[in-house]
């Protein structure tokens, strides 16, 4: 059994902010390579009640989809994804996103260094209302002035067909919100034990700091409970290394 | 009709130079075909990925089988990069088509509808379009009148060979394939589909209304070829799990050159699944 009297790790805080962007909404997918999404989709889906569903790429027992790999872009088409999870190997103030590679775009397709590629961000980031961007790495390197590629921009130009785009980043440090008109992040809150200085000293990009920022909230002993047993459980169908690595659970 | 080979004589069909589309690493991938082409030296492969590339096209591109790849992303998903994949986008020996996963897959849904093209929103503002000069952006010229709305046309895909793996064909040659519906949108798109089966059954899955909605018409299949495990080491949904040992030996293996060609041509691990 985990531990509930265990302090809260980088992890769970990140699981726990991104659960706090995902009330009242009514279906979110999980994409690949994205155990710390599923888990917060799983424990907002514990907290709805039973009013939210969660759809997870890759699980057998939490995906609805059925005519194939293009059934979960054309659900998010028809404006039935209210929520989508995306990362970078750079992502930049303006919340453009770097899936592709790292160097001179002039020398594509070689790369000084090179990510797997953009997935389905070029499409999901337009279309899915709100999207949470999230990062294993707080750091100058990753969270970065400019983006050396832009596998799907943050803002696009009036006219473009936009329903969607982002909403909120969380990393190992903070939460910062996106205000899509501005262009721009806002520092929301910061971790336990994080300071302001902190989160500037290690991020690349200019944000907003408002005059007082909060801590992130840390969770009840029930929610701390439950993210433990059940969530840990229920990450380990799709995530059994992550769910092992994070609570010895899978 | 559906030829009913043995493997050599599948991967025989697919010539040097071929487009040839196939799945990610959970949709169904004929591994032992994939060996078996890279056995007979095959060359300049224009791989399209259906809609990220997994541990095949890694070994495809370590063995120097591969010109040119056309995918979402190409990845070995929790068992990380892709060793041969990155090493040969560094040194320049592969070209990229960097795409989007719905619009690959919108692509050879237009290659199946017999299009030209299909329009697709996103993308814009990407730069994907800047490494994608056969991506183009129009005014939807369906707007109404004095509205602009950029879109982007995707030109249609139809590849040479579409190559997969799936559980069992029937004695006509249906394939059932279950939910992985992008490989019937590839055997539509295809010139030829070459698929391999872990069994034949004596049955007619067409005239079964539980199994026809999963299943590919023989109609689209050229030829099958039966393959037990032949998915290993990736695995296949409904049958058996991924060989995660063998998966990361692979991963640790192919992070050189000299350790992929020793890995491809162990025969004790190998042999056991030919």
């Amino acid at each position: 059994m985990p531990d509930v009297n265990a302090p809260v790790s980088a992890h769970e805080m990140m699981i726990l902010a991104i659960a706090s962007q995902l009330k009242g909404l009514r279906h979110i997918a999980v994409g690949a390579r994205s155990p710390i999404p599923g888990s917060a989709a799983h424990l907002a889906r514990l907290l709805s009640g039973g009013t939210l569903r969660v759809s997870i790429l890759g699980s057998r027992k939490h995906s609805p989809f059925v005519n194939g790999a293009p059934e979960l872009f054309d659900c998010a088409s028809q404006g039935r994804i209210d929520a989508f999870f995306l990362s970078g190997g750079q992502i930049d103030g303006n919340a453009n996103i770097n899936l592709v590679g790292v160097g001179d775009i002039a020398a594509y397709p070689r790369a000084e260094a090179r990510f797997p590629g953009s997935f389905g961000s070029a499409y999901l980031y337009f279309v899915v209302p709100r999207v949470i961007l999230f990062t294993l790495e707080h750091t100058r390197r990753v969270l970065c002035p400019k983006v050396d590629f832009i596998s799907a921009p943050g803002t696009s130009a009036p006219g473009v067909y936009r329903p969607g785009g982002p909403k909120a980043l969380v990393t190992p440090k903070c939460l910062f919100a996106f205000d899509r008109d501005r262009g721009r992040f806002t520092l929301q809150s910061t971790h336990p034990g994080v300071t302001v200085d902190e989160v500037r000293d290690a991020t690349g990009f200019e944000f907003d700091i408002p005059p007082s920022v909060p801590e992130t909230p840390t969770p009840d002993a029930a929610t701390l409970s439950l993210l433990r047993t059940d969530v840990a459980k229920l990450i380990a169908e799709t995530y059994p290394a992550f769910s092992r690595r994070t609570w010895g659970v899978g | 009709m559906t030829d009913v080979l043995s493997i050599d004589d599948l991967v025989a069909r697919i010539p040097d130079g071929a487009s040839i589309a196939l799945p990610s690493d959970y949709s169904g991938c004929a591994m032992t075909a994939v060996r078996k082409l890279i056995q007979r030296g095959v060359r300049d492969l224009h791989v399209i990925s259906m809609p990220q590339g997994g541990f095949q096209v890694d070994m495809l591109v370590g063995a120097g089988a591969v010109a040119r790849i056309e995918a979402a992303a190409v990845t070995l998903g929790e068992y990380g990069i892709a060793p041969r994949f990155t090493a040969a986008i560094k040194s320049g020996e592969i070209e990229m088509w960097d795409s989007t996963c719905p619009a690959l897959l919108a692509s050879l849904q237009a290659g199946e509808k017999g299009l030209p093209f299909v329009p697709f929103r996103g993308i814009i503002g990407s730069d994907l379009l800047r490494v994608r000069p056969d991506w183009k952006v129009i005014d939807n010229p369906m707007a109404e009148s004095g509205v602009k709305d950029p879109i982007v046309l995707l030109p249609a895909t139809r590849p040479d060979v579409a190559l997969f793996h799936a559980l069992k064909a029937d004695a006509h040659g249906n394939v059932w394939i279950g939910v992985q519906r992008e490989l019937m949108t590839a055997a539509h798109a295809a010139k030829q589909a070459l698929v391999t089966v872990e069994r034949i059954e004596d049955a007619d899955f067409l005239r079964d209304p539980v199994m026809a909605p999963g299943t590919i018409s023989s109609l689209y299949v050229n030829a099958i070829a039966v393959a037990k495990e032949g998915a290993w080491p990736v695995g296949l949904d409904n049958a058996y799990a991924a060989d995660h040992k063998a998966l990361q030996d692979y991963t640790s293996a192919a992070a050189t050159a000299e350790g992929f060609a020793r890995w491809i041509a162990n025969p004790a691990q190998v042999a056991a699944h030919a």
